[in-house]
């Protein structure tokens, strides 16, 4: 059983924190940012070519935090990869220990820096769910195939909670659920207050999933308004914005204004933990989690 | 319909350096409801190809001529005579008509003078929308009439992706996101069977990844 599987098991508030691999042919730089998370977070997520920018392979990565004694949460999208490849990468990356799967559908690449690229989605993120999950609980391939020794898997998805209507997110977490997702993280939270609408529309289609809310300190305000202004779905309350304008010092700002969410949604039922996104400033993940009472 | 557009003019111009007799052939079918290669269109393009030659000191011959379809072998091969008449023929057909004006004469050159987009039709005047990707399993039944292969970029099958919000597409905003179309249509209707069940894989097989697609009617083939 996965480490993450386990802490949420045993009610604990887990902590993931996100890594983003290097775009280039050594892994030093993801190992030193390792070196930052290890001992302060439960699990660390790997990205897969995020924004469909092209970076050393999720797996990969997933691989070399294994290798520095963390736990990674392996990110597999449907952009990059038919069936076949999301089945022999699961395979591969569980043959090193790999447990935590997070299922996405993934940016479109037009939005990325290969805009000419033929898309695949030849699966959306619940199909690949529902198949990895046939994977590990009969051995079987999508195709029917035996699978021998079946994968340990620990599968987890996404939900966004500000991408409007609320109602059809919550529809979809659900479906995502029953597809086999066993664990949520969240797009990252400005909005508390839209958070906890979005839980309450969960709760109310009665699902125990634990939830882990997407958390990325502000560091400038200029950031903060990129997130704002292009990334689709992010909703980021006026008064946050002009907060992080008139601060002093826009970093110690960021890091009070990320602990200050985290003890928010910390207090909603139905959040089990946090998702940490602080790339590019990695090295103040402990000042959060001290500022958040976490640590 | 099948939905093309022109190719650009100095694309066409770059494969026509070498010609000296053009053949320009339109075609009646879809590519004339659109408006991108019908009689019409082939004849300003023959003008346009006379004059561009022309300019360049060295003349030209192009003529047009227009069959009812280039997708149907009879009147495809009524332009071998015509054809034979040219060094190089340019199909205003879609890449159908491409390639069967191609068969008629396979020692020559059949250039595409159009870019064939899609299957779609009109939705305003001179504003053609996609409909339909040609997938050959039909879930419109399903769907309340709306393709999430033609018309999510992302082909989904259950529910709009995290990046959609206020029903807007994530690849571009001014596109509506299908699947938030489908779940209202759907759920006006009190349909919602569909939006609960997990929808299996797609079968791509009959969409074309399975190599040249062919359908054998028994009760037509003689």
């Amino acid at each position: 059983m996965s480490r993450l599987a386990e802490r949420l098991a045993a009610g604990r508030f887990v902590v993931t924190a996100e890594v983003t691999t290097p775009v280039g042919a050594d892994s030093a730089p993801l190992r030193r940012r390792l070196e930052l998370y290890r001992g302060l977070v439960d699990a660390v997520n790997v990205t897969d070519n995020p924004s469909a920018r092209v970076h050393m392979a999720s797996w990969a990565g997933a691989i070399a935090v294994r290798e520095a004694n963390c736990e990674p949460v392996l990110q597999l999208t449907c952009r990059d990869r038919n069936r076949l490849a999301l089945q022999s990468d699961v395979l591969g990356v569980a043959a090193f220990g790999v447990e935590n799967v997070l299922c996405l559908t993934g940016d479109h690449p037009v939005r990325g820096d290969h805009p000419q690229a033929l898309p695949v989605y030849d699966l959306d993120s619940l199909q690949e769910l529902a198949m990895l999950r046939g994977l590990r609980d009969e051995g079987r391939l999508a195709g029917g195939g035996k699978v021998e020794p079946p994968p340990r898997l620990f599968l987890g998805a996404v939900e966004n909670p500000f991408a409007a209507p609320q109602e059809l997110r919550a529809w979809r977490l659900e479906k995502k659920v029953r597809a086999g997702a066993q664990f949520i993280q969240t797009q990252v939270v400005y909005d508390v207050a839209g958070l906890a609408s979005f839980l309450e529309a969960v709760r109310r289609r009665d699902l125990q999933v634990p939830i882990l809310a997407g958390v990325c300190p502000p560091k400038s305000a200029r950031m903060l308004r990129y997130l704002a202004e292009k990334v689709p779905g992010i909703v980021v309350p006026p008064a946050l914005l002009e907060r992080m304008e008139k601060a002093a010092d826009p970093r110690a700002e960021g890091i009070a204004v990320g602990a200050q969410i985290i003890r928010a949604v910390r207090q909603l039922e139905g959040v089990r933990g946090v998702h940490l996104s602080i790339v590019g400033w990695e090295e103040e993940l402990p000042r959060v989690l001290e500022a958040a009472g976490l640590r | 319909m099948i939905v093309a557009q022109a190719k650009p003019f100095p694309e066409l111009a770059q494969m026509l350096q070498d010609a000296r007799r053009v053949l320009v052939a339109g075609c009646g079918g879809c590519v004339a409801v659109c408006q991108a290669g019908g009689e019409q269109e082939a004849r300003i393009l023959a003008e346009a190809i006379r004059l561009w030659a022309g300019e360049q000191g060295r003349p030209m011959e192009a003529r047009a001529v227009v069959v009812p379809r280039q997708c149907e072998p009879e009147w495809a091969q009524s332009l071998g005579p015509a054809m034979d008449e040219a060094d190089v023929v340019v199909s205003l057909g879609c890449g159908v008509g491409v390639g069967f004006l191609a068969e008629v004469r396979p020692g020559m050159r059949v250039l595409p003078g159009l870019n064939t987009s899609f299957g779609g039709g009109t939705v305003s005047p001179g504003v053609f929308e996609e409909r339909c990707r040609m997938c050959g399993d039909c879930v419109l039944g399903r769907t309340g009439g709306i393709c999430p292969v033609a018309r999510c970029a992302k082909n989904l099958w259950n529910g709009p992706c995290g990046g959609s919000a206020d029903g807007r597409c994530e690849v571009d905003p001014q596109v509506s996101c299908a699947w938030h179309q489908i779940a209202q249509r759907l759920t006006a209707r009190g349909e919602t069977g569909f939006l609960e069940e997990i929808a299996p894989p797609k079968d791509w097989s009959t969409a074309g990844d399975g190599g040249p697609r062919r359908i054998v009617r028994e009760d037509l083939a003689s």
